[in-house]
């Protein structure tokens, strides 16, 4: 079913030699942002056009991929990724994280744990973690090669002198291996442990700042904080409702104009599977007897 | 291992600094002395701001050489003179927004240099930038407060507490008490005299404003053109100038 009219998963072969050489590079200096030569992509900037380019890099013909965005794998983006690479790569698709090799992710990680044959692609919108507090690229260049990483804290207190706690909810900062600080893209601070020591290879593609970077497996990935205001990977503080999961990540859903809501967990996938099992949550409708 | 009491804490020799064909500051050596103040004064555009700037690293001079207890901060790597600029040093800006961060909490100011070196203790950040409002004379309950909600005096006052919170031993000062009303610039003057006194800082400072120098230098260098055309001891250099700029200057200011 591939469309003839574009080369194999849309990007020519150097274009893709090129972000394949962006990648190793990222690799091989784990959470180093690695500039590269992005293209314009059949789509608009802000809907994935790093993570896009570096999964047509990675793609192979045998593959299998499953694209989520927000966790859930019906909605706009990460449908239309599947398409496009449906079409111009004829690749099988799936929604089931256990059958994908691999994976395109929005701002989160799948709750079931990746395995050692899988990739993990992520969409980033701004992989200077420093920019909101130092705009000049210049100047968070240096600060990365000296590892002038002191104004990130400065970030961390004013978030506790103002809310009391750490209050920052996704993006949350992480240290590299002892070294670079590096932007998780904005996954929720829940999804931070899962970061560190997975089987998976994790790649990170900014397509309209033209940056890629990387977390090999198994490496260490360490949430910032202070010695009094420890990292925590908060969640709300709810049950699924539909399949009663107390440990997944949940969305909260607002049911009614009369303060109706209800929380879902926000991985569709893991939810469905659970539910086929026969769990059951709050809100599951009753069994049709 | 030197003894630092006998051994100047920053030798200047035969710095020279151009733009193009223009003489920035040309020539320019002198030793300071652990707990000196040295001030240097001279109109706008004698070269002043230029020399600092070369000092402090800002700007790479073209000629001349820069020691810092012993070590050459003109050749070596930007990563120690950057370490440099955040631990022994400190960068008194003349406009207090330069030197501070408009966007982030007056702690979080003060607390910024304290995390630059590795402190990772909220509580303990905390209570130094309590503890150094009140040096100067900032209440502790703005301590929350962003900087654009500071009269200007204040400003200036946070970012010489910004400053100082790591125990710098060489501050370099430009104008610090420029733009601020002459009540204000007292009150400035005063808690730097003491600090200075406290801390047994030693200080570059420059300035236009000779009572200025007065109450704070003491040992006073003039300059003209780029050069510098009289040295000595304060008082002496202001009671009796030798070189006509400098008598110029000195008659120039305006008594009340």
């Amino acid at each position: 079913m591939t469309d003839q009219a574009y080369n194999f998963a849309y990007l020519d072969e150097a274009t893709k030699r090129m972000i394949r050489r962006a990648l190793l590079k990222g690799i091989a200096v784990p959470g180093y942002q690695v500039p590269f030569a992005s293209r314009e992509m059949p789509m608009p900037y802000g809907w994935g056009t790093g993570g896009v380019q570096v999964t047509a890099a990675c793609l192979t013909p045998e593959d299998t991929l499953k694209v989520i965005d927000q966790g859930a794998d019906d909605t706009t983006n990460a449908v239309s990724i599947r398409k496009f690479f449906e079409r111009t790569g004829g690749v099988k698709t799936t929604t089931h994280t256990a059958e994908a090799s691999l994976i395109q992710t929005r701002h989160r990680i799948p709750e079931e744990p990746l395995r050692a044959d899988q990739i993990l692609v992520y969409q980033v919108p701004i992989p200077e973690p420093l920019r909101f507090l130092e705009p000049r690229e210049s100047e968070t260049r240096k600060m990365h090669s000296l590892e002038e990483y002191g104004l990130m804290h400065v970030k961390l207190y004013e978030d506790i002198a103002r809310h009391g706690e750490i209050s920052t909810a996704y993006a949350y900062p992480v240290k590299v291996e002892g070294r670079y600080v590096m932007d998780p893209s904005p996954i929720p601070k829940f999804d931070n442990p899962k970061l560190g020591g997975s089987p998976a290879i994790q790649l990170f593609g900014a397509g309209r700042e033209q940056r890629i970077y990387a977390l090999p497996p198994f490496t260490q990935v360490v949430s910032l904080d202070f010695e009094d205001h420890p990292f925590m990977a908060s969640k709300a503080d709810h049950d699924c409702d539909l399949c009663g999961c107390s440990t997944s990540y949940l969305d909260e859903v607002i049911t009614d104009d009369r303060g109706g809501r209800m929380f879902v967990c926000s991985d569709t996938d893991f939810c469905e599977a659970r539910r086929a099992q026969g769990h059951r949550g709050r809100l599951s409708p009753e069994e049709a007897v | 291992m030197k003894d630092l009491g006998n051994t100047a804490l920053l030798q200047v020799a035969g710095l020279s600094k151009y733009y193009g064909t223009r003489i920035g500051c040309e020539a320019v050596s002198f030793d300071l002395w652990p707990g000196e103040v040295l001030g240097i004064v001279g109109e706008s555009g004698s070269g002043k701001s230029t020399l600092l700037s070369c000092l402090a690293g800002h700007l790479t001079p073209d000629q001349g050489r820069v020691l810092y207890n012993g070590r050459d901060t003109v050749t070596m790597s930007e990563a120690e003179r950057r370490v440099l600029g955040r631990t022994d040093w400190a960068f008194v800006h003349q406009n207090a927004r330069d030197g501070l961060r408009m966007g982030v909490s007056a702690g979080g100011n003060v607390g910024e240099r304290l995390m630059a070196v590795g402190a990772r203790n909220y509580g303990a950040i905390r209570g130094s930038a309590i503890d150094w409002l009140g040096r100067v004379e900032i209440d502790a309950d703005r301590i929350d407060d962003r900087p654009r909600q500071f009269s200007g005096g204040m400003q200036q006052r946070l970012q010489i507490a910004r400053n100082l919170v790591t125990g710098p031993r060489l501050v370099f000062m430009d104008e610090p008490t420029g733009g601020l009303d002459v009540s204000v610039q007292a009150r400035l003057l005063d808690l730097l005299r003491g600090l200075v006194r406290d801390m047994g800082l030693s200080v570059i400072l420059v300035t236009h404003d000779l009572a200025v120098a007065r109450l704070l230098a003491d040992r006073l260098m003039v300059m003209q053109a780029g050069r510098v055309i009289e040295q000595g001891l304060t008082d002496q250099v202001l009671d009796d100038p030798q070189a006509p700029y400098t008598q110029l200057l000195v008659s120039s200011v305006l008594q009340v």
